[in-house]
C-alpha cells in the first residue's frame, strides 16, 4: 500500500524457483529497510476467523501464502 | 537612384527569406528540445483526477479480500468496521467469542475507538496514521479502504504495537461521541437484519 496510489505491485513469481525467490527476498528486504510493516493475511485454525499475521523474516511467511501485503508503520496521529 | 535601391533591397530579403526561415525552424526545435521537464522549478506533471478514484477501488477489492465476509458487509453498508478485542483482564472475559469485553471500531482517517460491546460504555479513541515513508516530499495519505484494512491488519495481528504507537484520548477528541453512539445503533440494527436474513436462508433450506 503507498500513500497516494494505493495498492501497487511490487514484486511476484513462485517462491519454489530459485530466481523468482531471490527476487521476492530482496523486494522484502528492501520494503522492510524502508521502514514498512509486513503482513500476511491469514485464517485462524480456531474460529476460522480471518486476520492478518506480521511478519518480520521473509521465512516467517507461511509457506502456503499468496501475498504478503507491505503498508507503512503506524504512528501517533 | 533611390529606386533602383529599393529593388536591391527587396531582391535581398526576398533570397535571404528561405535561409532566415530554416534558420528560425532549427533554433526553435533546439530550444524545444533542450527545455526541462520541469519548467521554471514548477512541477508541470499533468493532474489526473481519476487516480485517486482508482486506487478506493483496487484499495475496496483488497480489503474485501482480506477480511470476513461479515466485516466486509459491515464495511460496505456502515462505512466501518468492528475488531474484537484480544485482551481480557478477568478470566471471565476470556474466550468469549462473538461477545467479546471490549471491540474497537475502525474508521476510515479517523481515529479508532474502543468500546464495551455489551453496555455500549465509550471507552477511549486512539488516534493512528501511517504516514508516507518514501520521503518524496508532499503528504500523500493511503486510500479510504487502504487505511481501513491497514489499521485491521495491526490490530488482528499485533494489538499491542499498534494500541501503544497510538494517541490515546478520551472520546470526543476527535470524534463525536452521539455519532459513535449512532454507529453503535446502526450496527446492533445491521446485525439483527443480518441475522433475520440467515434465519430466512437456512429456514428455506
Amino acid at each position: 500500500m503507498k500513500p497516494g496510489h494505493g495498492e501497487v505491485l511490487l514484486a511476484e513469481g513462485d517462491p519454489r524457483v530459485r530466481e523468482d525467490e531471490e527476487r521476492l527476498v530482496e523486494e522484502f528486504r528492501r520494503q522492510l529497510d524502508e521502514g514498512m510493516w509486513a503482513a500476511v493475511p491469514v485464517r485462524n485454525p480456531g474460529s476460522g476467523r480471518r486476520e492478518a499475521q506480521m511478519v518480520k523474516q521473509y521465512g516467517d511467511i507461511p509457506p502456503d501464502s499468496e501475498r504478503v501485503i507491505f503498508f507503512p508503520r503506524a504512528s501517533g496521529g | 537612384m533611390l529606386l533602383a535601391l529599393l529593388a536591391l533591397a527587396l531582391v535581398t530579403v526576398v533570397l535571404a527569406a528561405p535561409i532566415a526561415y530554416r534558420r528560425a525552424t532549427a533554433w526553435r526545435l533546439e530550444r524545444a528540445r533542450r527545455r526541462p521537464a520541469h519548467a521554471g522549478g514548477l512541477d508541470l506533471t499533468l493532474y489526473d483526477p481519476g487516480r485517486e478514484r482508482r486506487a478506493e477501488q483496487r484499495a475496496r477489492e483488497l480489503l474485501r479480500s482480506c477480511v470476513n465476509e461479515e466485516e466486509w458487509g459491515m464495511y460496505r453498508d456502515l462505512g466501518f468496521i468492528r475488531v474484537a478485542g484480544r485482551h481480557a483482564r478477568r478470566e471471565l472475559d476470556r474466550d468469549r467469542g462473538p461477545r467479546p469485553a471490549y471491540a474497537y471500531l475502525v474508521y476510515p482517517h479517523k481515529p479508532i475507538v474502543a468500546y464495551v460491546p455489551e453496555s455500549g460504555q465509550l471507552l477511549s479513541e486512539y488516534c493512528v496514521e501511517f504516514p508516507d515513508l518514501t520521503g518524496n516530499g508532499g503528504r500523500h495519505r493511503l486510500p479510504a479502504s487502504d487505511d481501513v484494512l491497514a489499521k485491521w491488519m495491526a490490530l488482528t495481528s499485533d494489538e499491542d504495537r499498534v494500541i501503544r504507537r497510538a494517541n490515546m484520548h478520551l472520546v470526543g477528541r476527535q470524534l463525536d461521541p452521539a455519532r459513535v453512539r449512532r454507529d453503535l445503533w446502526r450496527l446492533a440494527e445491521w446485525e439483527r437484519r443480518r441475522g433475520n436474513r440467515e434465519q430466512v436462508h437456512q429456514s428455506q433450506r
